[in-house]
């Protein structure tokens, strides 16, 4: 018999006891895998924004909405090398869906975004029409709608100038991200900046955000400077970011679920950490005689060691990976049921803290009664004292 | 029977100290399910108290047709006057009706424990009648706000969990600095804001109108004639409604998404300590095979046998249950957090640990440990009395 095969037949002994164990482990990391991607959510939630690009907002909050009349005061800053802007429209898909829908000004949108991917004609279809918006893939596939077709969109906050916040708009084009991450964020929809700012009754010629694109290799930090410089003690001071501090902060708004998260991971670890190693240490216990006879047939104190630490590594391994290939599986489930608003994406990182998490715990939960087995005098163990 | 499995019982419980590890293992299993459970569930139960405290039932607020929350909703300065006058609004002492007009701005803090994190926070400009509206928010340092200045009061939970509006600071709005000259306590919601003077708002945010109008109603059947007669009158476009259903029907999602979180993480933290609590309990049934064959050869019955195992898995379940809502209670209760509200704004609350959700809690640790002792207490009451004498 193999040294492998020694373990094994080992851990199938007792087999309600390896089962019952391993299902706890597998409960574990089941759980680990989940909280960890929701986690993540809380802590780097802009990894994919790798482009250069400031937020200019005002400096009281992002509500407030800034002037138009900035464009060419942006546009003037060295460095600076396109400028966008970005109104919040309120969108409401039929009785009560919100939909991130943002008035915009397509060719500076075009310009500034280049991983927004969408055919030529279609982008100058948003450019040509006045009434017209485009959906990203995601939206568009979740709501079934076509390019072509006419959508009903009322906002919660802008009624039109009749007084009606009904609000339809022509579907001109859908687009998709550039890669696997930008594909993900799908989600928007984008209304043209100009026709909303005719149509609505209040608040004219404003907009909440202005997107700066920088030339290559410019110092986002002076820009940022020079552009709340500029409006400092005027009525809309301005409060300028890279575009990932500014999604950093949006998603640190949720506020403290993140550490109430963390408590939980810690809750959940101790407990199985003690479950797991209470079975090792009994395991070693019920089997004193049997490790003792091993060493009279002549193993080493050190094999000895090895079978019991690898009883553990095979207990951990097993339900870990078990546990993390769940999580992966229902995360992504979560991810299509909900059409991607709740991305629970157990990643390669997740994997990998994971595998760790898995060999560190082994090592914690056997080395100690692995210890105890190495040294074991055959003597007294024979003996049962 | 009852004097046979009583005795069973205490020979197990005498003897748990000899066999801690074990016995531990659902002690703490159930600890950490029930606490997490608790924890969990006293976010939730603090964040929708927080703000349900904050609503009134004779007072009514009304906002633009269709708007679900403050920040949404836009009224004309003619409007609150309207709204106002119109029936089955309470007057006060002076004959004039109790309406405050609101207007809502959002102000930009910094986390309490960051240089970077800036937090949305509700900057209420309001009218006089807004503190009679609200009678249990009271100042509790400084003075109110001076009536054409820029001044401030701000609310205790925005003043413990946020920085730069402590009493005596400066606050930046429209390139001007507001003063805090106040800090008001309510015990609610209210506390997550910072209230000045409506018609200073107005002139620094270049406003004309306001978010909302609340007024107070004449009786239990002020608001249907409150209703009527906003819905009769064509220069307005407006919804009434209590401002105690208006904060209520805020908790909803926050109350549905925390409790499915609370709802995945305790199933699967149930299961795993559902294993665990056999594999102990398995463990121990053998380690005792040769005691419980002795009892059963001296005319033990198997009933008194399976329950005596059963209730010390409910014994040790029960314990662990009650650590984990101690714990929870210790670390949890009373912590004061703060997440986004409807408005887009931070919400200060407390977690609150209630006697209610500690009842909910020690009621899943006996389910679990029920289903934890019952297999191995079969097993042991099955065991073949022969057997279980031969054994080592």
């Amino acid at each position: 018999m193999t040294r492998t095969g020694f373990v094994i037949a080992n851990l199938f002994r007792k087999k309600t006891r390896t089962i019952l164990t391993i299902l706890s482990v597998i409960m574990a990391f089941l759980l680990f895998g989940l909280l960890q991607s929701l986690n993540s959510i809380f802590n780097s939630g802009a990894d994919f924004v790798g482009a250069t690009r400031l937020m200019t907002q005002a400096r009281v909050s992002f509500t407030q909405a800034l002037p138009l009349s900035m464009v060419p005061k942006l546009e003037s800053v060295p460095g600076v090398a396109r400028v966008a802007y970005s109104q919040w429209f309120g969108g409401v898909w039929q009785e009560n869906t919100q939909v991130f829908t943002f008035a915009i000004d397509p060719e500076r949108y075009h310009d500034v975004y280049p991983e927004w991917v969408m055919p030529e004609e279609q982008w100058k279809a948003f450019m040509q029409t006045r009434t017209s918006m485009v959906a990203g893939k995601m939206l568009a596939d979740k709501y079934g709608w076509k390019v072509g077709q006419k959508i009903p969109l009322s906002s919660n906050i802008y009624p039109q100038k009749g007084g009606s916040k009904s609000w339809a708009f022509d579907l001109v084009g859908i687009y998709e991200g550039k890669d696997d991450a930008w594909k993900k964020q799908t989600n928007q929809v984008f209304i043209n900046h100009d026709y909303f700012d005719e149509a609505n009754l209040f608040g004219k010629g404003r907009t909440n955000f202005y997107i700066l694109k920088l030339t290559p290799g410019t110092d986002a930090a002076a820009v940022s400077k020079t552009v709340d410089a500029m409006f400092e003690n005027s009525p809309d001071e301005t409060k300028t970011q890279t575009e990932k501090d500014f999604n950093l902060s949006f998603v640190k708004q949720i506020g403290d679920i993140g550490l109430i998260v963390r408590w939980i991971l810690f809750a959940v670890f101790f407990t199985l950490l003690l479950v797991v190693g209470n079975t090792m240490a009994q395991s070693v216990r019920e089997r004193v005689p049997e490790l003792a006879v091993l060493k009279t047939l002549g193993f080493s104190d050190g094999s000895v060691l090895g079978f019991v630490l690898a009883e553990a590594v095979a207990l951990c391994l097993v339900g870990g990976v078990i546990g993390l290939t769940l999580a992966t599986l229902l995360g992504a489930m979560v991810e299509q049921a909900t059409g991607g608003q709740f991305q629970l994406n157990v990643n390669g990182l997740i994997w990998a803290i994971g595998i760790g998490a898995i060999l560190v715990m082994s090592i914690a939960v056997g080395l100690l009664p692995a210890l105890r087995a190495r040294s074991l005098k055959i003597v007294d163990a024979l003996a049962g004292r | 029977m009852l004097s046979q499995t009583l005795a069973i019982t205490g020979i197990n419980v005498r003897s748990i100290p000899e066999r801690w590890a074990p016995s531990l293992v659902i002690v703490i299993g159930l600890a950490g399910v029930v606490a997490v459970f608790t924890a969990l569930l006293a976010m939730s139960t603090g964040f929708s108290s927080t703000l349900k405290a904050a609503g009134r039932t004779d007072v009514a607020l009304v906002m633009r047709g269709g708007s679900d929350s403050e920040i949404n909703s836009g009224l004309g300065r003619d409007d609150a006057d309207l709204i106002k006058q119109a029936p089955g609004v309470r007057a006060g002492a002076d004959g004039k009706p109790i309406g405050s007009a609101e207007m809502m701005i959002i102000a930009e803090l910094l986390r309490g424990d960051s240089t970077k994190d800036a937090a949305n926070i509700t900057v209420r400009g309001v009218e006089p009648a807004a503190f009679a509206l609200r009678p249990q928010l009271k100042i509790v340092e400084g003075r109110p706000f001076t009536t054409g200045l820029r001044e401030l009061i701000v609310g205790r939970g925005v003043s413990r969990q946020f920085k730069g509006a402590a009493m005596g600071s400066h606050v930046r709005m429209r390139g001007s600095d507001w003063t805090v000259v106040g800090v008001f306590e309510s015990g609610d919601a209210n506390e997550s804001e910072l209230w000045t003077d409506i018609n200073v708002a107005r002139t620094t945010f270049v406003r004309t109108g306001e978010s909302s109008v609340r007024v107070a109603l004449d009786g239990p059947d002020g608001l249907g004639k409150l209703k009527a007669a906003l819905a009769a009158d064509p220069r307005l476009t407006v919804d009434a409604q209590l401002e105690q259903d208006y904060f209520s029907g805020q908790t909803r999602d926050f109350r549905r998404t925390i409790g499915v979180l609370a709802g995945v993480v305790t199933i699967i933290m149930a299961l795993g300590a559902i294993f665990a609590a056999l594999n102990s309990m398995y463990a121990a049934v053998a380690a005792r095979g040769k005691e419980i064959a002795t009892l059963r050869a001296i005319g033990f019955g198997g009933l008194p046998v399976l329950l005596s195992v059963m209730i010390e898995a409910l014994l040790l379940a029960l314990v662990g249950g009650l650590i984990g809502a101690a714990f929870a209670y210790a670390m949890f209760n009373n912590m004061a957090v703060s997440t986004l509200g409807q408005n887009f704004t931070q919400v200060v609350f407390n977690f609150k640990v209630t006697p209610e959700l500690v009842v909910r809690g020690l009621f899943i640790s006996i389910v679990i440990g029920m289903i934890g002792g019952l297999l191995p207490a079969i097993r042991a009451a099955r065991l073949p009395v022969t057997t279980g004498l031969r054994e080592l």
